[in-house]
């Protein structure tokens, strides 16, 4: 069993496609009046963020109330986070005060898989985005949105454009797009692609119109000056000019074809407003489908006696209605407090 | 929890699972035809009745009583499906399983008379997991349950309105319900204690 989320890549594509599934029927709670669930009732949750968010923290938040489990946030500023304290210190507070699941946000790259696997705590882990390695929510929530749209990811060719160096979101979406059977296309200026980045199995482009016709759904990035220590490129100007999504292009796009954005967006940098405005763009519904897919994560991880990702055996012939578990595997079990 | 399979006869992969025929196609129609009957004489007319089915079995049970009601009173009433799988008390014990849908005819449940309807009563534990799941969706005038098989052995103090078939079974024998909607073929079977072990094995 899988106890933690720190990579896209722990993901197979059984395993994604039930986090989609799941997300879809949870979807719905937003529709009624009251939007609660009981399945996490009398587990605690704790938002670990080390660095600025909106989005993710509110989403997770607000994901892990609709399931009924306690809620701590505990943030950078203004805790003993500030004061210098170790991140193991923090862990075995956490550990002392009985969190069934940590979701953690980093500046530094492998700060969740440090967590997960230094034996601080016994609690769940979840990757809300560490430096510029992963950010698998927001993979599971973009490829859950692009489902909900265009059925089926198999064949479908997703472009990305952008910062991609510093992109948590793109190494994410890369990986769990691929998993799910789509065809990725990177764009960027070539100070902007990483180093190896031959090895993820996408291609890569220096031309976004030339990219944009075949898309099915384009994801624009935001330009992460706050990482940036060299010229990446001359002036944000031709950025915009060269990498911009703007009317113009959006029109050169198939009719069916998605805008998307992870946010926190820069309007007239990477994406001017009239296209984030679009009707094409499901940058607002994206949010919306943040909190259903990290519901689906959490009850997956944490709804049963033990997760329901990664298992071994799927027996998915009578509509997944029940997974028989083998207890083969014995590597993780400690898990969350019954 | 012995309960746990045979309360929910899908989740008994046994395909092996023969046994004796209980009810065959013509007598489920009877069954559910009679339920739908009973229905109207308890509701006095098909007015702001609303039928879920608990998922996967008592959906499509649930939308051919409603074809029934509808072929004697004209009336197409609202069908929908409450999943209970969140609402289990045996969540925690279990890996996280697989949601099934939850589907609230439009109008809502609020002072309405609803019937649920499930394939097999059996410990009542399903049924009080649908009570609390239906808690949170509204409120209505009055809750009723139709099942198509009642095979007995309560745990909690529930009982039918409107049963197809009252079933007298012993622990050690499971009850299966198969439905052309899921299965191509529609009967009921009873197995007793033979089956029932390879079954047991197929599962653990």
């Amino acid at each position: 069993m899988k106890r933690h989320l720190l990579s896209a890549a722990d993901l197979t594509r059984s395993d994604a496609e039930l986090v989609l599934e799941t997300a879809e029927e949870l979807r719905s709670l937003a529709d009624r009046p009251i939007k609660k669930l009981p399945a996490l009732r009398g587990r605690t949750v704790v938002n670990l963020f080390f660095e600025d968010s909106t989005r993710t923290r509110i989403s997770f938040e607000a994901a892990a109330k609709r399931l009924s489990a306690d809620v701590i946030n505990f943030s950078a500023k203004g805790s003993s986070l500030s004061k210098g304290e170790s991140l193991k210190d923090t862990a075995l507070t956490l550990e002392a005060m009985g969190a069934d699941a940590v979701v953690i946000r980093h500046w530094a790259s492998g700060a969740p898989h440090l967590l997960a696997n230094s034996g601080w705590v016994r609690s769940s882990v979840v990757n809300a985005g560490d430096g510029t390695h992963e950010h698998p929510t927001q993979a599971l929530l973009d490829a859950f949105t692009m489902w909900r749209h265009l059925g089926s990811l198999d064949g479908r060719r997703v472009t990305i454009v952008g910062d991609v160096l510093h992109s948590r979101v793109a190494r994410s979406n890369a990986l769990l797009l691929q998993t799910l059977g789509a065809e990725v296309t990177l764009v960027a200026p070539p100070t902007l692609l990483p180093v190896g980045v031959e090895g993820w199995g996408v291609e890569t482009s220096y031309d976004l119109d030339a990219a944009l016709p075949k898309a099915d759904a384009v994801m624009m990035l935001r330009v992460q000056r706050e990482r940036m220590n060299a010229a990446f490129f001359p002036s944000a100007r031709e950025y915009s000019r060269r990498y911009g999504m703007d009317a113009r292009r959006m029109g050169t796009l198939q009719d069916h074809a998605l805008v998307m954005h992870p946010g926190p967006m820069i309007r007239g940098m990477e994406i001017t407003a009239d296209v984030a405005d679009s009707p094409r763009s499901v940058i607002v519904e994206q949010v919306t489908n943040g909190v259903a897919v990290r519901m689906a994560v959490l009850y997956l991880l944490l709804g049963g006696s033990e997760s329901a990702l990664g298992g071994t055996t799927d027996v998915a012939g009578d509509a997944g209605k029940d997974r028989t578990i083998e207890g083969a595997d014995g590597s993780a079990t400690a898990g969350g407090a019954a | 929890m012995p309960a746990e399979s045979a309360s929910d006869p899908v989740t008994d992969p046994g395909t092996h699972h023969e046994g004796r025929t209980v009810l065959d196609s013509r007598d489920i129609s009877r069954a559910l035809t009679r339920i739908a009957h009973e229905i109207l004489e308890r509701n006095k007319g098909a007015s702001d009745l609303v039928l879920l089915g608990i998922p996967t079995r008592g959906v499509p049970l649930a939308q051919r009583v409603a074809a029934k009601i509808a072929a004697v009173e004209g009336i197409d009433i609202p069908v929908g499906s409450l999943d209970i799988t969140m609402y289990r008390d045996d969540l925690r014990m279990r890996p996280a399983r697989t949601l099934l849908p939850t589907e609230i005819p439009h109008g809502g449940i609020d002072d309405k008379t609803v019937v649920l309807v499930d394939d097999v009563l059996f410990s009542g534990r399903t049924i009080r997991a649908a009570l609390d799941a239906m808690n949170d969706v509204g409120r209505p005038k009055t809750v009723r349950l139709a099942v198509l098989v009642d095979r007995g052995h309560r745990e909690l103090p529930i009982r039918a309105d409107f049963v197809g078939k009252n079933l007298p079974t012993s622990l050690v024998e499971s009850v299966r319900v198969r439905l052309a909607e899921f299965d191509g073929v529609d009967a009921v079977t009873i197995a007793g204690v033979a089956a029932r072990s390879t079954d047991a094995e197929v599962l653990r």
